[in-house]
């Protein structure tokens, strides 16, 4: 081998090293942030934790009950009304490919999902919680909806668009109506991807605060009054994690693991689903 | 055929009548008495919604806490800066507003209606700093004060501080000054005491809730410059007198108008707040004349209508409130001390409830 | 028999073309939700297009108090501290794609780092927030303490920081995605020729994806000017101009999560919708010419 052939190879091994020692680097602020929560908040995890709420301020103990019982709250309804509009929505899209309706909606889901998370807390005080004169979860719920639907939409689209025509075409070969074709056929064959899809959503909008801000707002007890102001993790951990209070920073961490968690355990639960009814044909 | 169209429908309805249901089922959920759920099919439970002051966040939950154990009340008070409460109140998204710094022209005109200002407590806004190295307490000046709120002071040890503060080592450590990022009473109170002490202060950056600030960093609510100066060496900044002595904080004595240097306390507050109060309660503390007084403390006001009709609220809703105010301003008050808030003086309580008497339900006394 | 017939076969085309206008009312509801955001943001604004025009965009001081509002702060801030996260993440994410989408395309090593990057992704932003206030922040001030800066900790490096490794994953997924995309016989090609892994990736792969690539970026710049909670607990929230990179600042984002709920005054509230409008704006434009670059590129 000649030098220059040497030295081309060299660089080529170094360079793949350096490629490798760069991707490996994001490991270390995951498993840091993972690490600190952890060892954090793992010390604060209690059933005394998880079933009271805060005491006043300055005082030692109580626990975070009521933005967990409003996280949940809050997440669930906003799921509520996004996943079947959301599915619908991505239905009509995969359907109707070419028209001018789709090519305009799939904009507008485009805009959606582009819209800063911040932007849609104004938008939806504007639209909710000034008229109705009261801050409420439900109105952070439908912020949080606006977020979700843009993803539950895309996943629907893209699992839908895998399947054969051949499928929808025997089911209304046998006479099916074609609502029974999309809603018992099409649909389950695709759960899979939409289920992914909407799991993905739930985990990126269960720990969002800016839209939040403007609407749930925040409630030291616990309350299931969705027209009420509510209490939810992110928003406690903002508000807490920002404080001099080193009672308030435990709090906060604990609340940091159960989040984690909660998100954690959601990604890895469609990375699962996927794994195992991948939609193949 | 009957039964796919059910199906359909019940799809399509699904979501729609989940919504429905978890809306209306959850709408009893606050009520703990059977008699209330009858009485109020609407939103009307039993919780209240303030929102505003940071400054007398500390003491409003352990007043709301109490106040739940005693009536079953919930009173939901998110501490959001009082210029946030002003706004709350204006946009009629909460039940009651704090405020430490009273309603000002533009305000009061966009409010549209009268509002009360009912005096909670009086406090003491104390610089609060983070220097390890210092045991001592600092004394200031309020030229200092200013000067370092201008950045014209950048370091500790610069001689204007060292003169104050004889006897004391000065680490050389730049000054990191802490502010408000949000609207702020608290800010209210610091920049209008500076104000009037400093000439300079007064033609530039002047007194607000919300100022621009020349220098330093931004902290949102009294938690967050808390939290500031906590985390940051060589730090400075203003904060009720609750958050720094919760937090172990060091925090400055402050040279007063008759000359001497006054630890803030709730003696040295009251000492300030013992002047009788005009009818409406509006009044500055700052830059007061007594000899033993804290230049820089302030009343909270609790903000509500005096019309208390509005928008369709319940007369319930209404006494609630009203009551609500009643007890912090009597039974309430004996929390204040050992919360470091200066409770009111008995000349003040008797003006604060001619306040609160004066509030109205549809015409007729609300109390 | 035929009454009945009839009767049935209007039902279920009844119901069948509720379906239809079901679905077609759902897409047209994404354009209205879309088109009504839009415009409550436009109408909330005009105030301040009215009373500040350009001067909004040029004017460097926002002071309540005396009702001036100039949002060039925020939108420096804005900008500096998303492209600085941007020139940050670059390596980063664009080695995970080379590595994953070149070097190591299967085994479990490879999995390992996709599902890590997948939950780089996944962490909330007020966890990065939280978390870099408490281990961010004093690593930047003793950084700041050697270099001679005033060690605030907080401010638009610290910022970019955190911003940086919550963006990396998007750029990174993407730019895998667009590797594996390039045609095996046009590298397969090079290689025949004598080429090394490196000169391959150096000058097939790379000019073959260049345009993917920036698209990736663009998505993630879109994503770094839109985030809040992480950057305001640790850019310092300050209105005044940032001289350096230490300086603290403001963005767009976090005054408005600072300030909208208490702007008591119209022109105040107009000022800061004003800034979500843009911010709305520019992060709209950026992602839709990143996708539109994707979706040019994927057709190819």
């Amino acid at each position: 081998m000649n030098k220059r052939l040497q030295l081309r190879l060299a660089t080529s091994k170094v360079f793949e090293y350096f490629i490798m020692l760069l991707a490996f680097l994001i490991t270390i602020p995951l498993f840091a942030i993972i690490y600190y929560v952890l060892k954090t908040g793992l010390s604060k995890l209690s059933w005394h934790f998880i079933t009271n709420i805060p005491k006043p301020v300055g005082e030692i103990g109580g626990g975070i009950a009521n933005a967990l019982a409003g996280s949940l709250l809050i997440v669930l309804v906003a799921a509520v009304i996004a996943v079947p509009i959301g599915i619908l929505c991505g239905v009509y899209l995969s359907e109707n490919r070419n028209s001018k309706l789709a090519y305009w909606s799939r904009l507008a889901v485009d805009v959606m999902q582009g819209t800063p998370s911040i932007v849609i807390g104004i938008v939806i005080y504007f639209w909710i919680v000034k008229p109705s004169g009261s801050f409420s979860a439900i109105s952070g719920s439908i912020a949080l909806a606006i977020m979700m639907l843009p993803i539950v939409i895309r996943s629907t689209e893209e699992t839908l668009k895998l399947l054969p025509s051949s499928l929808k075409e025997a089911g209304l070969a046998l006479g099916l109506p074609y609502h029974k074709v999309i809603l018992r056929v099409i649909i389950p064959c695709g759960i899979s991807g939409i289920l992914s899809g909407v799991m993905l959503a739930v985990a990126r909008i269960a720990g969002e605060t800016a839209p939040l801000l403007f609407t749930a707002f925040g409630n030291p007890y616990l309350t299931t009054n969705v027209l009420k102001p509510m209490q939810s993790l992110p928003l406690l951990i903002f508000n807490y994690a920002t404080s001099p209070y080193d009672e308030w920073h435990d709090l906060a961490w604990g609340a940091s693991l159960i989040l984690l968690i909660w998100v954690l355990l959601l990604n890895i639960t469609t990375k699962l689903i996927t794994r195992k009814w991948k939609v193949q044909f | 055929m009957n039964l796919i169209g059910l199906k359909i429908k019940n799809f399509l309805l699904a979501g729609l009548s989940f919504m429905a249901i978890s809306l209306v089922a959850c709408n009893g959920g606050d009520n703990n008495t059977p008699g209330q759920m009858a009485n109020n099919a609407s939103s009307d439970d039993n919780t209240l919604l303030g929102a505003g002051s940071t400054f007398v966040y500390p003491l409003f939950s352990k007043l709301f806490s109490e106040y739940n154990k005693v009536t079953g009340l919930r009173v939901n008070y998110q501490s959001i800066g009082s210029g946030g409460g002003i706004l709350q109140l204006t946009n009629k998204t909460v039940d009651f507003g704090d405020s430490d710094a009273p309603l000002n022209e533009e305000q009061t005109q966009k409010i549209g209606a009268p509002v009360l200002h009912i005096p909670m407590c009086s406090g003491a806004v104390v610089l609060s700093y983070n220097l390890s190295s210092v045991t001592d307490t600092l004394k200031l000046t309020p030229d200092i004060i200013a000067n370092i709120f201008l950045g014209k002071i950048k370091s500790w040890n610069d001689p204007q501080i060292a003169a104050a503060n004889k006897g004391v080592t000065l680490p050389n450590t730049k000054i990191v000054v802490a502010h408000r990022s949000d609207g702020s009473g608290t800010t209210n109170i610091f920049t209008t005491y500076l104000s009037k002490v400093n000439a300079e202060w007064n033609t530039k950056p002047g007194a607000g809730s919300s100022i621009n600030w020349p220098v330093g960093l931004g902290g949102k609510g009294n938690e967050g410059v808390a939290g500031l100066i906590k985390q940051t060496p060589g730090a400075i900044g203003y904060i009720e007198l609750a958050y720094a002595a919760q937090n172990k904080m060091a925090f400055a004595k402050i040279q007063n108008k008759a000359g001497n240097f006054i630890t803030p306390s709730v003696t040295t507050t009251s000492a300030a707040g013992n002047i009788q109060l005009p009818a409406d309660a509006k009044v500055s503390l700052t830059n007061t004349d007594a000899a033993d007084g804290y230049p820089i403390s302030g009343f909270t006001w609790a903000l509500i209508y005096k019309e208390q009709g509005y928008n369709n609220r319940s007369q319930d809703r209404s006494n609630k409130l009203v009551k609500l105010l009643w007890w912090n301003i009597h039974e309430g008050q004996k929390y204040c001390e050992g919360l470091n808030y200066a409770p009111l003086s008995p000349s003040a309580v008797a003006v604060a409830e001619s306040i609160l008497k004066s509030a109205t339900y549809k015409g007729k006394p609300a109390m | 028999m035929d009454v009945v017939k009839k009767v049935f076969s209007y039902r279920k085309i009844r119901t069948e073309t509720a379906f239809k206008r079901f679905l077609v009312f759902t897409a047209i509801a994404m354009m209205v939700i879309a088109i009504a955001i839009f415009l409550t943001l436009v109408i909330h604004s005009i105030p301040s297009f009215q009373s500040l025009g350009t001067r909004y965009f040029f004017g460097t001081t926002w002071d309540p108090v005396s009702n001036v509002y100039g949002a060039l702060p925020f939108l420096l801030g804005t900008l500096i501290t998303s492209f600085l996260a941007l020139l940050i993440s670059i390596p980063f994410s664009y080695a995970i794609a080379i590595y994953l989408g070149e070097y190591q395309t299967k085994g479990w090593l490879s999995e390992l780092l996709k599902n890590i990057v997948e939950l780089v992704a996944a962490v909330p932003s007020v966890i990065y927030g939280f978390w870099a206030l408490v281990v961010l922040v004093p690593m930047v001030r003793s950084l700041e303490v050697k270099v001679g800066a005033a060690p605030y900790g907080v401010g638009i490096l610290t910022a970019s920081l955190v911003l940086a490794i919550m963006i990396i994953p998007y750029a990174a997924s993407l730019g895998r995605e667009l590797i594996r995309l390039v045609p095996s016989d046009l590298k397969e090609g090079a290689y025949s020729l004598g080429a090394t892994r490196f000169e391959v990736l150096r000058h097939v792969i790379l000019p073959q994806t260049k345009s993917g690539l920036f698209a990736g970026l663009l998505l993630s710049l879109g994503r770094a000017l839109g985030e809040t909670m992480a950057v305001t607990m640790v850019i310092g929230n300050t209105s005044i101009l940032p001289d350096s990179i230490f300086s603290p600042a403001n963005t767009m984002a976090s005054v408005i999560a600072n300030e909208f709920t208490e702007a008591d005054r119209t022109l105040y509230l107009s000022a800061l919708i004003e800034l979500g409008l843009v911010l709305f704006i520019v992060t709209v434009v950026i992602n839709i010419i990143g996708k539109l670059i994707i979706k040019r590129f994927s057709n190819e």
